[in-house]
């Protein structure tokens, strides 16, 4: 029942203009939608989380810092995911959403790094520290730059698309891989104790706002995306009849 | 609120200049990220019309 | 085309021309010469930098030789015969990683020992540079192969090569400079270079597949 019920969803999402239309209904409330639960979460963060008794209040910058980490890491997992699709059902679809998912993927790791730097500073001393989340969230960044410089050297959209699923189901592979080998590296060189996310648990009143935010960045991800994934569609298509009837 | 007051808030004990950059650079990235995207669409449905307007005016 | 069949084509074409074998090792010989000239002769520094410096100028030198792994082929069309022949690409693809590692990676592993002599490693972590770089190369070429495989149809090459790339070699370059570090601190190796192993063996097992696909992509069916 359940599966039934995904599979359907699956072949008319693949559709483009069943995506199309779905994208129309789906917009208009999602973007204030996103924006809303994001400035909860972090104005809730900001200004109602009690301080933490350690790092005071330098550690509010998790509230956005983890968030694009996670939203990041997310990202670049879904690549991979619709690049196998892609390539072995050849889903047109796929191709769309790989392209549309990077741009906004490179951009919160880039928050990642920025936000972590800048909370290194009072917790560190340093902007940057050879800390292993940042280095692995680098790598990350690096592994997104490399995504997005061959979608924008391929001219042609669905070798591109294809091109970038490819790649990005060989990086998800390698991300697991480069997580752990940047862990114990920085064992190996012992390098500073303090973390900037402690293993320790949140207290509720700190992990609210924090999931929050989380749920806010995700909704603000599949607002690019789709908006996103409805140019490139549009673009694609425009020889067909059903975008010839939109206008 | 769990700050006492709005001055209180904006310091953040010593650490406002660090709270208050890290959250005014992402949200600008962020929301420019998002505009972006969503010019992007309103460009190809523009280009899209007046592809339509040229092809109806050449028939 | 059959496993040696393709294995023995790479390398007559290669015995010809030779300076394709020489160039990557002559490129990474100079680049490990240059740090000593960029940083310090001090021996002490030069040990500790040691294992890394190899490992970037191996990978680099890797890429290099890389880039051109499916270039000829593409322009005399000969890829394009064998991507409509009806077998499978994997085993050609296989033959011809193979082929390239004789060629750029084994000289390269040879010519480790010496250059970490060179930068004053002891002994044992020498021994563990050669068997770390003998592992490690092969998964270098199989990454290597897959955005070769992505960019072999682009005029960018080169550097964009390096980009779609580099990130994927985080893990080869950490544990195997890590191991050679290991070895030289007197910690024991053999459980990372199983790791280093493994990375070879499932690199090789699944590139192939992968490279197949990139290939098919870039020549657009």
């Amino acid at each position: 029942m359940i599966w039934s019920t995904l599979t359907r969803w699956y072949h008319q999402l693949g559709s483009p203009r069943y995506f199309y239309r779905f994208s129309d209904v789906v917009l208009p409330w999602l973007w204030p939608l996103a924006l809303l639960v994001t400035a909860t979460g972090l104005i809730w963060g900001l200004a109602f989380a009690p301080e933490d008794y350690q790092q005071g209040n330098s550690y509010r910058i998790i509230f956005i810092h983890v968030p694009a980490a996670s939203g990041a890491l997310l990202g670049y997992v879904a690549m991979g995911v619709a690049g196998l699709v892609n390539l072995v059902w050849r889903m047109k679809m796929a191709e769309v959403m790989i392209k549309a998912i990077a741009p906004f993927g490179a951009l919160l790791a880039a928050i990642a790094l920025i936000t972590g730097a800048i909370w290194g500073k009072p917790t560190w001393g340093t902007y940057w520290e050879w800390d292993a989340r940042l280095t692995s969230m680098l790598i990350l960044f690096f592994l997104y730059l490399g995504v997005m410089a061959l979608i924008n050297a391929i001219p042609d959209p669905r070798q591109a698309g294809r091109a970038a699923g490819l790649l990005s189901l060989v990086g998800v592979i390698n991300v697991v891989i480069v997580k752990y080998s940047v862990e114990w590296w920085h064992s190996l060189h012992q390098g500073s104790t303090l973390k900037l996310v402690g293993k320790s648990s949140m207290p509720p009143e700190m992990l609210t706002p924090l999931l929050i935010s989380m749920l806010g960045i995700y909704l603000l991800f599949a607002v690019s995306v789709l908006w996103r994934a409805r140019a490139e569609l549009l673009w694609r298509e425009r020889k067909s009849a059903w975008v010839k009837e939109l206008h | 609120m769990y700050f006492e007051s709005f001055s209180a808030f904006l310091q953040m004990g010593t650490h406002g200049v660090y709270v208050w950059s890290a959250y005014g650079i992402s949200a600008l990235l962020i929301v420019g990220n998002l505009w972006l995207a969503y010019r992007g669409e309103q460009k190809v449905r523009e280009e899209l019309r007046r592809l339509a307007r040229r092809e109806q005016s050449g028939q | 085309m059959s496993f040696s069949a393709t294995l023995s084509r790479e390398l007559l074409l290669a015995w010809r021309r030779p300076a394709e074998i020489i160039n990557p090792l002559f490129f990474f010989v100079m680049v490990v010469a240059l740090f000593p000239l960029g940083v310090s002769p001090r021996p002490e520094l030069l040990a500790t930098l040691a294992p890394g410096v190899v490992w970037v100028a191996a990978l680099l030198a890797v890429l290099l030789s890389v880039d051109g792994l499916f270039r000829a082929d593409h322009e005399c069309g000969a890829l394009e015969q064998l991507l409509t022949a009806p077998q499978s690409l994997y085993i050609p693809v296989l033959a011809k990683l193979v082929a390239h590692w004789i060629l750029t990676g084994l000289p390269l592993v040879l010519m480790a020992p010496l250059l970490g002599y060179m930068l004053h490693l002891s002994e044992p972590a020498i021994a563990v540079l050669f068997v770390a770089v003998l592992l490690g190369t092969p998964t270098l070429i199989a990454l290597g192969a897959i955005g070769a495989a992505l960019t072999v149809s682009l005029r960018s090459g080169g550097i964009l090569l390096s980009l779609l790339v580099l990130p994927l070699y985080v893990p080869v370059l950490v544990f195997g400079a890590g191991v050679v570090t290991y070895a030289a601190n007197g910690l024991p190796v053999s459980g990372v270079l199983a790791l280093l192993a493994a990375m070879m063996l499932a690199s090789f097992v699944l590139a192939p597949a992968a490279v197949a696909a990139g290939l098919r992509i870039s020549s657009g069916n």
